[in-house]
């Protein structure tokens, strides 16, 4: 029976994903792109679930829509520009705007179609979560990227210290 | 009928009936489900009716005085009257506000509060879904609800439900720090993220083995539930009622609902993660019958707390609760799971007696943080009370 209605799910949750994202780019209203690119995560996630890796589809709501979406609906409320009805989304800049988005879509176009998606049949197993836990701090797996984006992490965060403190 | 599985023998029984009237597999599957999700749903619901005039008489009999007594009996129906009342009541949009957003978040905020049951265990294998990633999704569905706050603030055009939204954010971001580092102690300790695993891994609640992770996670909860004293978001004396300064009717009885189902949610999470869930000195092996009971009895014994709190404590000014967070909750809770971390490596030769050791050593170790944390906490109240007036007034706003 999920087999004969996974499809359905992915065509709903694709359509989701791609309707907040086309709302990102489409809204006028800077607070409506951020709360449509939110829609957008959701239907990320979903399509997560639907892979049978909820830990990503959970991190993905936890980081991307807790932290990442919150935090950019908090800068547009902090600019008081931004808040008003009346503020224009657009510049003027259409020309190379458009350059960017042909290139951008060359590709992205040129990887879907250059690799060869590996498929496997086996299914996710029980201990995913356990697994991927011992692959991060694995010496021969992912322990120095780990590291090195913690330590990013905690440069950013003194970084930000330095930056609030007063004077 | 084997009585130690009864819930569950009779969901399976209610199955079968439906079998009887030759129904698909599949189609009983999807009612059985439907009606799990909707006895969930209600039951967060019936919250409301069962919490509120709880919280009126307890506050009430607390400040000495006799609380809601006009509807009968003792004005306990008090919440029948008030949602007739809800009912009834105009609903305003302000003209200037973005009425979709405006209409959206009533919906939003209700959503994650109920969402939030599907992962509480009510019992041995008596749980909406056992998700081997439980604690996160809570965690992550908190997300939702601090984003429908932020849209009932944005979308009612007013300054003080703005305001209220920029709260929110501050708030709800520094407390989900400390919320989280004290689950991760209990997920170290237990093993696993599984609530069903949590609480069957509980031979001691994890109250008395981490009492440091017990006592920020329900401060931070209390904070996550929008509870006095640390409802900075609706600070009535502040601004009015923060974002929910322009709902009426039944759009503010949505907001209403979603804090006494995110309450209640949150209160069975708290027993559920430090005080043992449905365990209860083995009562839950004899009478399984009784394991919702045991639940619900913790869950309103935590709640009868976080009363208790919103009673005894004012409610603090807006710099002092986020310092609070940063400053004290997540150092304390680094602090602790760093002694989690350590303590769970120790090397019991005999693994029967592993959980023990463990948790000895962990409490004893939670004794001296914590110890340590008063004498701290007591040399720098200290410091300045002799420091002079002005110079106090500056350092505690630093």
């Amino acid at each position: 029976m999920t087999l004969s209605v996974s499809p359905v799910i992915f065509i709903v949750l694709s359509a989701t994903a791609l309707l907040g994202a086309l709302g990102v780019v489409l809204s006028r209203n800077l607070f409506r792109a951020a709360l449509f690119l939110v829609l957008s995560f959701i239907g990320v996630a979903g399509l997560y679930i639907l892979l049978e890796v909820e830990i990503l589809a959970m991190i993905q709501l936890l980081i991307y829509v807790g932290a990442i979406a919150i935090l950019i609906i908090f800068v547009i409320m902090l600019s008081r520009q931004l808040m008003s009805p009346q503020y224009r989304a657009w510049n003027q800049q259409r020309r190379g705007g458009a350059v960017v988005a042909v290139m951008l879509f060359a590709v992205l176009a040129f990887v879907l179609l250059s690799v060869t998606w590996p498929t496997a049949e086996a299914a996710v197993p029980q201990d995913a979560i356990a697994r991927l836990g011992r692959a991060l701090v694995a010496p021969d797996q992912f322990v120095l990227p780990f590291e090195v984006a913690s330590v990013l992490l905690l440069v950013a965060l003194v970084g930000a210290v330095i930056i609030a403190r007063e004077k | 009928m084997d009585i130690l599985n009864f819930w569950v023998e009779l969901g399976r029984v209610a199955g079968e009936w439906m079998a009887g009237w030759g129904l698909p597999p599949w189609a009983v599957n999807l009612i059985a489900d439907f009606i799990g999700v909707l006895i969930l749903v209600v039951f967060g619901v019936m919250a409301v009716m069962i919490f509120t005039p709880m919280e009126r008489k307890v506050i009430a009999r607390m400040q000495d005085r006799p609380g809601p007594n006009r509807v009968w009996p003792y004005g306990l129906l008090q919440a029948l009257a008030d949602a007739v009342k809800m009912l009834t009541k105009e609903d305003i949009i302000p003209s200037k506000a973005d009425r979709a957003l405006h209409m959206l978040a009533p919906i939003l905020v209700v959503i994650p509060a109920l969402l939030i049951y599907a992962v509480l265990p009510w019992g041995p294998r008596l749980i909406g879904q056992d998700l081997n990633v439980g604690v996160l999704y809570v965690v992550a569905i908190g997300a939702i609800h601090i984003l429908a706050v932020v849209i009932a603030g944005w979308g009612s055009d007013n300054k003080y439900a703005l305001l209220s939204a920029f709260r929110t954010v501050n708030q709800l971001l520094a407390y989900e720090v400390p919320m989280v580092l004290s689950i991760l102690a209990v997920v170290l300790l237990a093993g696993t993220m599984s609530t069903q695993g949590i609480v069957e891994a509980q031979s001691v609640p994890y109250l008395i083995i981490t009492p440091i992770a017990g006592l920020i996670y329900l401060v931070c909860a209390m904070a996550e539930a929008n509870r006095s004293p640390v409802d900075l978001l609706e600070a009535d004396s502040e601004m009015v009622a923060g974002y929910m300064v322009e709902y009426s009717g039944m759009k503010f009885a949505m907001f209403f609902i979603a804090e006494y189902v995110n309450m209640f949610a949150v209160a069975i999470l708290v027993s559920t993660l430090f005080l043992g869930g449905w365990k209860f000195f083995g009562l839950e092996d004899v009478a399984p019958v009784l394991a919702p009971l045991i639940v619900f009895g913790k869950s309103v014994l935590v709640i009868f707390c976080m009363l208790w709190f919103r009673a005894t404590f004012p409610r603090l000014r807006f710099d002092h609760l986020v310092g609070f967070s940063w400053k004290f909750l997540v150092p304390l809770s680094l602090i602790n799971l760093l002694l989690v971390a350590l303590v769970v490596k120790i090397p019991v030769a005999n693994p029967r007696l592993a959980p023990w050791v463990q948790g000895g050593v962990m409490l004893l170790a939670s004794l001296v943080v914590m110890a340590a944390t008063a004498l701290l906490l007591n040399r720098v109240a200290r410091r300045l009370k002799d420091a002079p007036a002005l110079k106090r007034i500056v350092a505690v706003e630093r």
